[in-house]
């Protein structure tokens, strides 16, 4: 056990230990239906802009939908939706698919996002933020914030003498083989 | 020179597996299996037994904390110990609502270092957002640069002891891959007992310089020598104190093991390295595992290992399962960092907005390696000499200040530096600053030997007497212990007449030819003079009787 910086509680006679830190589930949300209709959907279904020639040939719709049925796969950026990628989505995002119906979510969602590869990007720079024509502001090196420990420990659900309490490390999801999930079956 | 350099590097490999014993698997050492580094910056082993050599690569990143007043994105204060957050501004709690702001110092800071170990500045350089989940990162994110760094393409000279005696030194390279600005992380103190971990966010936000080294170098002494040269170098200019202790530099070291001509192993990082010592220990341990590994027919994993101090070994990390996916992305609230030389300077722009290169690069002060090129060339003293008086803190100064206060010649005044000096320093485990004795009583001292008002044992008499700190002068000393040389010739002729008087065998072995009996009676002379006679005098004398 480290030495804190202002301990004293350590030499204090022992107290009793604290109630238990209640660790949320990994999945708090109920199982609820999944939406009928995502956000990025509420518009009305309509053809995507035909903007220069698509940069990739293969399989061309009218409307950009997937052929139906088949394997899962993205058809665009051609990255197969296999249960490892699947399995390491929910591992980094702690999202649940949980039923085909969400994976199929998730299909209409990168279907959707591959309507930008019918922009023609060739000889372009990338941009990576819309502040690039901006300069960006130098600060002077002068103390101007800090010393507001109370009002940051008062976000804090647990503190132990000014220092926030958190979980002993990080609890990552078990894996595929040891836990309850639909992909095992798929 | 291959040969010299195996017996230097052999000779610490084999040292080092005899330290690695207790608890910890030590490496056997099989035959005793020396592998050496030579001078062209291979590995090859002595082949005692007749297997294959295996060269080992060692790669560093080193983490340097730049020494500011105030965070990297924030106005929060930088300070080492204060109470747990306490310097904590809402951007550093990463609370919702607030954006980050870049502090003009550590930009400077981190051109200066690129320009002392002569990389390429990046006139536009990104900031990128690399994710991942940790308590002391409340952002979930660390803002870093991994598309375009702030500067590349640097090298770093160091120089090592072929051997342990310091007499011959190699100069070695290392390049440098890129450096590059980003934020500290804060402090987690795990409280095993409640289960529990304790986050202190005082150091989330601290500017950090990254260097990425190129795996170029092959074995623990090299590592730790570079890790020296770079702390020394970031000292000088300022842009980081770079103490190990406090965690102002930190180092991990990436390191595997090949066969000549085969591709590159599994290489294995290992953290948690906290002193210069320990990054040789731990890196010849890791090199001395992955070999013991695969002659077993073992394979190495692709793992981070943390280093034990207390038992001299590498043991795998806990927190850390398989290859992290860190999702870079653009930071999206901070436009591109745009530097300047003085022929892109833009007319109308505030001053204090711009960071010019080459301004910066023409007040960069001499560098370690310029330093002792100049202290060898002014003194006239060895180029190892100058080696150890950058490493001592306040020596050079010490050595500079007696020098100009004696009229004893520079090349023998930095002997009594380094030997009686800081000898004296390291067993009393004090700094140059902490020294009893000041550069003027020790130039006071050397004048007296000098004019050889004194000899060089009672010097060191009069020096041993200095250091209890007692205030008086090496005048006073040697007037109360009688140690002033006699300078009465009669005197002297009268004491070495009679030695020669009272031993009349050693006297008829001298005229007969045997010269060496000479030193017995000079010794007699001294014995009789209770050291206080010089011994060039007595010879000079004693020569002139015995041929009368």
């Amino acid at each position: 056990m480290r030495t804190l910086y202002f301990g004293r509680w350590l030499r204090a006679a022992p107290v009793p230990p604290p109630p238990p830190l209640r660790v949320p589930a990994a999945r708090a949300v109920s199982a609820a239906q999944v939406p009928p209709r995502p956000a990025w959907q509420q518009g009305e279904r309509r053809s995507p802009p035909q903007v220069g020639q698509p940069r990739r040939s293969g399989a061309r719709e009218e409307d950009g939908r997937a052929p139906g049925g088949g394997t899962a796969t993205s058809a665009r950026s051609g990255l197969p939706l296999t249960v490892e990628v699947l399995d390491h989505l929910e591992r980094l995002a702690l999202v649940d698919f949980r039923d085909s119906e969400g994976v199929e979510r998730l299909q209409k969602a990168i279907q959707f996002a591959d309507q930008l590869h019918e922009v023609n990007t060739d000889g372009v720079e990338p941009m990576d933020s819309v502040l690039e024509d901006r300069c960006l502001y130098l600060r002077e090196d002068d103390v101007t914030e800090g010393n507001c420990t109370k009002e940051l420990l008062k976000n804090a659900r647990e503190k132990v003498e000014e220092y926030f309490v958190a979980p002993p490390g990080n609890i990552s999801l078990p894996k595929l083989e040891e836990r309850e999930t639909f992909l095992q079956g798929s | 020179m291959a040969a010299a350099a195996a017996r230097g590097c052999g000779g610490v490999w084999r040292r080092a597996w005899q330290r690695g014993g207790g608890g910890c698997p030590a490496p056997t050492p099989r035959g005793q299996r020396a592998v050496s580094c030579n001078a062209r910056g291979g590995a090859v082993p002595a082949g005692k037994s007749g297997l294959a050599p295996w060269v080992p690569v060692v790669g560093l990143e080193i983490h340097a904390q730049i020494s500011s007043n105030s965070k990297l994105f924030s106005g929060s204060q930088v300070q080492f110990a204060a109470p747990p957050n306490s310097l904590v501004s809402f951007f550093d709690a990463s609370l919702p609502g607030t954006l980050p702001v870049l502090n003009r110092r550590c930009v400077e800071a981190a051109v200066m270092t690129g320009l002392a170990l002569n990389c390429s500045i990046n006139k536009k350089s990104l900031f990128d957002r690399k994710h991942y989940f940790y308590a002391d990162l409340p952002a979930g994110y660390q803002i870093t640069q991994q598309r375009v760094p702030i500067a590349v393409n640097g090298r770093l000279s160091y120089s090592l002891c072929i051997d342990n005696k310091m007499s011959q030194m190699v100069t070695k390279t290392v390049r440098i891959k890129q450096i590059q600005l980003e934020q500290d992380s804060g402090k987690s103190l795990h409280d095993d007992t409640r289960s529990q971990t304790l986050v202190d966010l005082n150091r989330a936000g601290v500017g950090l310089m990254e260097v990425v080294m190129e795996p170029d170098m092959c074995c623990g002494e090299e590592a730790a020598a570079a890790v020296r040269e770079l702390q020394l170098i970031l000292q000088t200019l300022g842009s980081s104190q770079a103490v190990m202790a406090e965690g102002q530099l930190r180092v991990d070291a990436n390191v595997s093991v090949h066969h000549p001509g085969e591709p590159y192993g599994v290489r294995t990082e290992v953290k948690n390295i906290n002193s210069i010592r320990f990054l040789a220990k731990a890196v010849d341990y890791e090199i001395q595992r992955q070999i013991e590994e695969l002659e077993n027919g073992g394979t190495i994993l692709n793992e981070t290992r943390a280093f034990d101090s207390k038992l001299g070994c590498t043991v795998p990390m806990r927190d850390k399962e398989g290859k992290q996916d860190y999702r870079f992305m653009p930071e999206p609230n901070l436009p591109p960092l745009i530097l300047y030389d003085a022929k892109s300077l833009p007319a109308n722009m505030n001053h204090q907005q711009v960071v010019n290169i080459d301004w910066i690069h023409e007040r960069l002060p001499d560098l370690p390696s310029v330093k002792r090129a100049k202290l060898v060339e002014q003194y006239g003293i060895l180029p190892e000499h100058s080696f150890t008086l950058l490493n001592e803190d306040g020596l050079t100064e010490f050595f500079e200040n007696v020098v100009k206060q004696t009229q004893m010649k520079p090349k023998k005044v930095i002997g009594w530096i380094l030997n009686d000096l800081l000898s004296y320093l390291k067993q009393h485990s004090l700094t140059v600053k902490e020294s009893p004795v000041s550069p003027f009583l020790l130039a006071d001292l050397l004048n007296l030997l000098e004019k050889k008002e004194i000899s060089s044992t009672a010097a060191k008499q009069v020096l041993a007497e200095l250091w209890k700190g007692e205030g008086k002068t090496p005048l006073e000393i040697v007037k109360e212990k009688e140690l002033e040389l006699i300078q009465d010739q009669k005197e002297l002729e009268q004491i070495c007449q009679a030695v020669i008087d009272g031993q009349e065998n050693e006297v008829m072995a001298i005229k007969a030819g045997n010269r060496k009996v000479l030193n017995k009676l000079i010794g007699l002379v001294q014995r009789e003079t209770q050291g206080r006679s010089n011994p060039v005098l007595v010879k000079q004398l004693l020569e002139k009787k015995l041929s009368e």
